[in-house]
């Protein structure tokens, strides 16, 4: 066996990379559970992929024959309704957990220096998921798969001069069809091997940049473990909790992610009576429809999700991390993530009445909590130097950093 | 390298203007060999040659309207009451005013392509008009937008009355 690997080390550096990637890897010891999110969705996305492909085994990209095919992998298809079931599921699990993943990162300001360009990758990798998503949606082909293409096709309407040719020629017809069918499956076949790839990137820059900290201040090395055991056993712990989440909506609740209307055939001259996108669509959705105007709402709704990768501009403050040693950042972080949910309730709702204004409203909060952050994080930075840090924090900042230079004159 | 660039490497010469023509014509190249497959998007000849429909109205009984497809659409044809029509002739006081006048050929008959204009719904039919059950946006019975987020009227078809009782929706081909 070690003869084996030194034949393989002498022309391919593989016990380097496992020594230094993954059993040594150093990781700051206070990593709290909110960090398990990244192996999460790395998780779910092999899931994804495996299920995926074995679906793709038994379906059938036709107009005339996708949802009987669908029906057949639930019927007749060996252990089909599971692994349908896990696909479906596993779409939803996947949102919740980058959701998870996003709100850790803008909580404790991981997208700082020198994060930014993990944060856009990541930017990059939501975007990806999101696409897949969607074009997944429309394969079952029921009545929401074919509403929801249809009307977020109808989107690029709003494109300057060419839209209608725009709206065409994604859709391959002048409405949804075959066409488009069959071009959303090629596509959401493809698409998870990018999202293989930009991953690759995204963990590339972690291990140059290393993992950041709920302290957001940048740990010696005395204060970093070797990930293996550690963070193999935490992570490991952390997938079974998830697994058993996971498993009772595949088991118990399977339909929940699936709207009732979806198992009605697609029906080109009928509009199910109240469309609404999956639930991890709802907020942006909800932006969408608040903007009386076309254009303007595609904007909005491009801007609500593209806006994030902005963090490190907008924040302007000087102390280390995010939300934790900074009380006015964590207001705002809290009132995003309520105006989110509010979002994501009025999304879900027929637009009428006060809802409107709510939906509004909201809208409004979202983009003035951004354009609030360059000022507030100048202002909560004076005002904390005034006041002076916590006695602990300026003591570990002041400890951290000297270990740090010690490190680096012994090196040169 | 001629001996000039050489003893002079700032100054681009005939090496600069190959790299730019190169360049140049490896992007026109790129660009070229990408069309095909942006192409291939665009409805195929199967598809354009469906994009004509032919109706009977005989069936529609007068104040009824009936649902066709054309182009995989839906278009909306409303056989309008001499009331409905009196009604949408009076005022044009809508988001995208037009004359009822400049939306019909033939006074009883609107033919309208049943997609809301702002994302796509198929509204559904109300006595006074149509009302898209996506984001609220409300039709008359001239297929004009009245309130609600969309932002146009009804789009119109081409059609042409065959005879009487017989229309052509969508141009012929050729
Ligand atoms: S699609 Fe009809 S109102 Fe939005």
């Amino acid at each position: 066996m070690s003869k084996l690997m030194s034949w393989v080390d002498a022309r391919f550096p593989l016990s380097k990379f496992i020594k230094e990637d993954l059993t040594d890897y150093p990781t700051p010891r206070n990593l709290s559970y909110w960090w398990n999110f990244g192996f999460l969705a790395g998780f779910v996305l092999v899931l994804q992929i495996i299920s995926g492909i074995f679906l793709a085994m038994h379906y059938k990209a036709d107009a005339s024959l996708a949802f009987d095919s669908v029906e057949h992998i639930m019927r007749e298809v060996n252990y089909g309704w599971l692994i349908r079931y896990v696909h479906s599921t596993g779409a939803s699990a996947f949102f919740a957990v980058i959701f998870i993943h996003m709100a850790r990162t803008l909580y404790y300001g991981s997208y700082r220096a020198p994060r930014e360009l993990m944060w856009w990758t990541g930017q990059g990798l939501l975007l990806l998921l999101m696409a897949t998503a969607f074009m997944g949606y429309l394969l079952p082909w029921g009545q929401m798969s074919y509403w929801g293409a249809q009307v977020i096709t109808n989107l690029f309407r709003a494109t300057p001069f060419i839209g209608d040719e725009v709206v065409v020629w994604l859709r391959g017809g002048f409405s949804i069809g075959d066409a488009t069918l069959t071009r959303f499956f090629a596509l959401h076949y493809l698409f998870p091997f990018l999202i293989v790839a930009v991953v690759l990137i995204h963990l590339v820059a972690l291990h140059s940049v290393k993992s950041s900290n709920p302290s957001g201040i940048n740990l010696a090395e005395k204060d970093n473990i070797p990930f293996h055991p550690y963070f193999t056993a935490k992570d490991f712990y952390g997938l079974g909790v998830f697994l058993i989440i996971f498993c009772y909506f595949v088991f118990f609740m399977p339909q929940f992610f699936i709207e009732a209307d979806n198992n009605i055939p697609a029906n080109p001259l009928k509009t199910p009576t109240h469309i609404v996108p999956e639930w991890y669509f709802l907020p942006f959705y909800a932006i969408l429809r608040s903007i009386p105007d076309l254009l303007g709402g595609v904007i909005a709704m491009g801007l609500s999700v593209m806006i994030f990768a902005a963090m490190p501009f907008l924040d302007r403050s000087s102390i280390p991390g995010g939300a934790r040693y900074r009380p006015f950042y964590r207001v705002l972080f809290y009132v995003f993530v309520i105006d989110v949910i509010v979002l994501g309730y009025v999304g879900a709702k027929p637009p009428t009445g006060v809802l409107v204004v709510v939906g509004q409203v909201s809208t409004f909060i979202y983009f003035g909590l951004f354009a609030l952050l360059p000022f507030l994080s100048i202002k909560e930075d004076k005002w904390l130097r005034k006041r002076g840090l916590p006695a602990e924090v300026d003591v570990l900042i002041k400890s951290e950093s000297e270990e740090i230079e010690k490190k680096a004159k012994k090196n040169t | 390298m001629s001996d000039d660039e050489v003893k002079n490497p700032e100054k681009p010469g005939r090496r600069y203007f190959l790299e730019t023509v190169t360049g140049v014509v490896a992007g026109a190249g790129v660009c070229g060999a990408a069309w095909p497959f942006i192409s291939s998007m665009n409805p195929s000849t199967d598809v354009l040659a469906k994009s004509t429909a032919e109706v009977d109205l005989g069936d529609i009984a007068v104040g009824e309207a009936k649902t066709v497809e054309w182009q995989g659409k839906p278009v909306f044809i409303l056989h309008r009451t001499p009331e409905q029509i009196a009604e949408v002739r009076k005022s044009v006081d809508t988001k995208d005013p037009t004359p009822d006048e400049q939306r019909v050929q033939k006074p009883e008959w609107l033919v309208v392509v049943g997609l809301c204009t702002h994302l796509g719904c198929v509204p559904s039919r109300k006595d006074k008009g149509w009302f898209c059950p996506c984001h609220g946006s409300v039709y008359d019975n001239s297929g004009r937008i009245l309130s609600g987020p969309a932002p146009k009227n009804l789009i119109l078809p081409e059609y042409e009355f065959l005879t009487e009782n017989r229309i052509l929706i969508g141009k012929k081909e050729g």
